[in-house]
């Protein structure tokens, strides 16, 4: 997030995109209430599907899903034909505003809707809506990022943003809510193929010779692969050995038929978990590792919060620390890890990396910090560029409305999106084994609106089957009219019927993040004695 | 900052605030039983009345806003009286069955009858005794024992924006009701338990396997599910998870948590938690010791890199994960084994 979760009580409109709070970002959308409740903030919901949150939203717009671009853009149109910009920011702060306003002629408010479905006069309202407010922030999730289209859908928010002066200050902003507990973390930490620590890139030389010098190794500089291109290079037989730690990719990852096939190719799979999920099953070795309540620690939150984890409870077993047993694997393999415990770690961290520099054990015991935290005395950074950009100043990117990879046909007529339920998370490997979270919700469903139910002679409850080009599951309908005619919505936690058996893993080309948000399939009615939840692959 | 007179002893505080934030500030203790900091307002239960110097008038604290110049005394004998009056009243429709009660160690009305010197059988006795209510896997709800403090249907209302409860009827027979009066499974509670957390008896009671008795220590940490990062105590006793407590100073989420930080953390203690290194043998995964498992590892790992080189190998960390755990293995993956093939699930 540019911004802090206790920044959204002061913006005057809050546009929620592509984020069902209250399922995945709890105590995120009891702030957003609690903002619509004091009467300051107004909300604006644009999403394919209806929310509970839609109850407290002044306007709900409901999109094609897949179409994100177009609306985005059409709104920014309504924005400047109607002098609501920000001509003091857009001078001082952002470049290539011209090119941006010549793309944005195509996105009239008619043609968005005959993209969208939005209505002419609702896009145009809530461009004004947004467009007036003095304070507004941008929230979104992976509604927005989910689709081939998913950088240009950011990059198209934030024109918006910037736009209207809506960054840099409080209440504004755009503001990405982070999914797991630590997916910020693992991302500012270099868990990723393209960059060390605090996105310091690979294939920079400088950075690579600081982190050579560091480790004491030559470092490679051509970035790795990404997880969905890992899978493929299994198959190929290009990666022979994966090393997961905490990760459940045959629940979710998309296409899981092929990320079996491509678990299978592969000469040595080492799982480190701390159940033996569906992925660990099919591991050649399994090291049992420690879960939250028993190490110690740090996560950084969606607004870049570095919060302690402290040890409460001993682990079972003989399961060992997990940084323990990356470190013995590194001495075995003939490399001495010099820091070993986790606060010595994180004192490595701060010296390698300018955004947690000022990060230290001791300053975490009195509360968490938000990076940039550059150095010892800095008290962290609440809101991001309220200055300048990193890049000095914000340059407005022209991205066209391009259609998902895959839209419904005669075969596949339905679109799937996917995405998660407020009592269960991810995988389902914990939450599953919550026994009152376990007994509240026990299998999945698929939502899909009451007239596509009638035409499929569908009740509640029926069972169902779905069907992609990729594969095949047998789950149970829940009729709702959240969902539009033509779109259905399935979960991916419940590992016999993961939505992912039927997802296409076709790629964001830049940021490579897969379009779980659209693929088409076909429904079908499951007669008498097959009602079983299950699964085949095609 | 205006100024006020606490039993004759003068004290500042930030203009807006309570009487009850104004005592608190000084060190000076009030009963309260329907007030929390959570919610706003207060002034039911009257349990915290203190009497304004001069008029006599006895006020409520929780409620009151500090002016400038108010003195009020915390402790003559009309407030004693009062406040006893009060608890008397309350007990005279509350169950005595302490010793049976889940909340008896942490029952906010026993502490201040305590305190206060009330047995609470100083009036007789006369209620109407209600089902125990169990309609769902989290919680469940003894109205035998509310005190129609309000506590949870506010709560509910101002803080989680959700309105599953109401207080339904008055006097002696207001209560607070699921709405429509249905089970509270069937209406539009999303389990946040936050009502089950400032419930000051046993009205509202988590049900095991988390929630069970008291604690010997507490533990401040992190939520593992989301990536809002609520931070809540773990409530630990012999050497097992016994509760979950939020409330933690300057959090984010500050006495809030959802349904899976407050009751889904019992994966912990699962059954079917790794214990023993696995290692695949004919097919199937076996239990072996910890430096047979790791020397695999080393020997197959090293075997691929040096038969087709480092870009064979690939790493997946993980999003739920410690930054420091992240941080070694990437460290691993560049260092030791020389390849970028790093990701996690970020995009999933």
């Amino acid at each position: 997030m540019t911004n802090s979760i206790s920044d959204l009580e002061k913006a005057d409109v809050l546009l929620l995109t592509g984020t069902n709070t209250s399922e995945n970002h709890p105590v995120i959308a009891e702030k957003i209430k609690q903002a619509v409740l004091s009467g300051r903030t107004k909300l604006l919901i644009i999403d394919p599907r209806e929310i509970s949150l839609s109850r407290f939203a002044v306007m709900h717009l409901r999109p094609r899903p897949g179409t994100d671009v177009a609306w985005i853009n059409g709104m920014a149109r309504v924005i400047l034909d109607e002098g609501l910009e920000d001509g003091g920011f857009i001078e001082s702060r952002t470049e290539g505003y011209e090119e941006l306003r010549r793309a944005l002629e195509e996105y009239t408010p008619q043609r968005v809707e005959e993209i969208s479905g939005i209505p002419a006069r609702d896009l145009t309202r809530a461009a004004r809506m947004y467009g007036k407010a003095k304070r507004a922030a941008i929230l979104y999730a992976m509604g927005i990022t989910q689709h081939i289209s998913g950088t240009d859908n950011v990059s198209a928010l934030a024109n918006l943003a910037m736009l209207t002066g809506n960054l840099g200050r409080e209440g504004t902003g755009v503001n990405p809510l982070r999914g797991q507990n630590n997916v910020q973390g693992a991302c500012d930490l270099g868990a990723l193929p393209n960059v060390f620590t605090g996105y310091q890139k690979v294939d920079d030389v400088e950075a690579n010779e600081k982190f050579s010098a560091a480790w004491g190794r030559e470092l490679p500089r051509e970035p790795g692969l990404s997880i969905v291109e890992m899978m493929g290079a299994a198959q190929r037989g290009d990666v022979r050995a994966l090393y997961i730690l905490g990760e459940n990719p045959m629940v979710t990852d998309p296409d899981v038929g092929h990320v079996k096939q491509a678990m299978e190719s592969l000469d040595l799979l080492v799982v480190q978990d701390i159940f033996l999920t569906e992925t660990a099953a099919l591991a050649g070795v399994v090291l049992p590792g420690v879960c939250f309540a028993e190490k110690e620690g740090t996560f950084t939150n969606t607004e870049r919060r570095v919060q302690r984890v402290h040890k409460a409870v001993d682990p079972p077993g003989e399961a060992w620390q997990d940084l323990e047993i990356i470190a013995e694997l590194a001495r075995r393999m003939g490399y001495a890890m010099p820091a070993t415990s986790a606060e010595e770690i994180m004192r490595e961290i701060a010296s390698l990396t300018p955004s947690y520099g000022g990060i230290s054990y001791a300053r975490l015991e009195e509360g968490g910090l938000q990076w940039p935290c550059p150095d010892a005395d800095h008290p962290g950074t609440s809101v991001l560029h309220t200055q300048a950009f990193p890049r000095g100043r914000g340059k407005f990117a022209v991205v066209e409305y391009l259609p998902p990879d895959e839209l419904p046909d005669e075969e596949y007529p339905f679109i799937l999106s996917t995405g998660r339920l407020l009592y269960h998370f991810h995988s389902g490997s914990m939450t599953r084994r919550s026994r009152s979270l376990e007994e509240k919700v026990g299998q999945g469903w698929v939502g899909i609106n009451p007239r596509d139910a009638r035409k499929l002679k569908l009740k509640e409850g029926s069972a169902v089957r779905l069907t992609s080009r990729r594969g095949s599951l047998i789950s149970h309908a829940h009729i709702t009219p959240q969902l539009q005619p033509g779109s259905v919505f399935a979960t991916f936690h419940f590992a016999a019927e993961t939505a992912n058996i039927l997802t296409n893993p076709a790629l964001d080309p830049k940021s490579k993040i897969p379009d779980l948000k659209v693929c088409a399939v076909r429904l079908e009615r499951v007669g008498g004695g097959e009602g079983d939840a299950g699964a085949t692959a095609t | 900052m205006v100024g006020v007179s606490l039993n004759g002893r003068r004290v500042e505080v930030r203009e807006g605030s309570t009487l009850l934030q104004a005592a608190e500030s000084a060190g000076l203790s009030i009963p309260t039983l329907c007030y929390h900091p959570a919610v706003a307002g207060g002034g039911t239960c009257r349990v915290c009345l203190v009497e304004e110097e001069g008029s006599g008038r006895l006020v409520t604290a929780c409620d009151t806003r500090a002016e400038e110049g108010m003195a009020v005394r915390l402790d003559t004998d009309r407030v004693k009286e009062a406040r006893r009056t009060m608890l008397e009243l309350i007990f005279s429709a509350h169950p005595f069955h302490c010793e049976v009660c889940e909340s008896n160690n942490s029952c906010e009305l026993k502490k201040i009858a305590s305190r206060e010197g009330i047995s609470g059988r100083e009036l007789p006795f006369s209620q109407d005794y209600r089902p125990v209510v169990d309609a769902n896997p989290f919680y469940l709800r003894d109205l035998s024992k509310c005190i129609s403090c309000g506590l949870c249907v506010r709560a509910c209302q101002e803080v989680q924006g959700v309105g599953a409860y109401e207080m339904k009827g008055s006097g002696a027979q207001a209560h607070p009701a699921a709405s429509m009066d249905s089970p509270v499974d069937l209406s539009v509670c999303e389990f946040c338990g936050l009502c089950v957390s400032l419930c000051p008896v046993g009205a509202l009671i988590a049900k095991p396997p988390l929630h069970r008795g008291g604690e010997d220590r507490a533990v401040v940490t992190t939520c593992p599910y989301c990536g809002v990062g609520c931070c809540m105590e773990l409530l630990v006793r012999d050497g097992s998870i016994t509760g979950v407590r939020a409330g933690v100073p300057a959090s984010v989420n500050g006495y809030s948590l959802c349904v899976k930080g407050r009751f889904g953390l019992d994966f912990v203690d699962h059954p079917d938690r790794l214990t023993r290194p696995l290692l695949r043998r004919d097919g199937e995964l076996v239990e072996v010791s910890w430096d047979e498992a790791l020397d695999e590892v080393t020997r197959r790992l090293s075997a691929v890199v040096e038969e087709s080189g480092p870009d064979a190998v690939a790493f997946l960390s993980s999003a739920k994960t410690t930054n420091e755990e992240n941080y070694l293995l990437q460290k691993f993956a560049r260092a030791v084994v020389g390849t970028n093939n790093i990701d996690h699930c970020a995009r999933l």
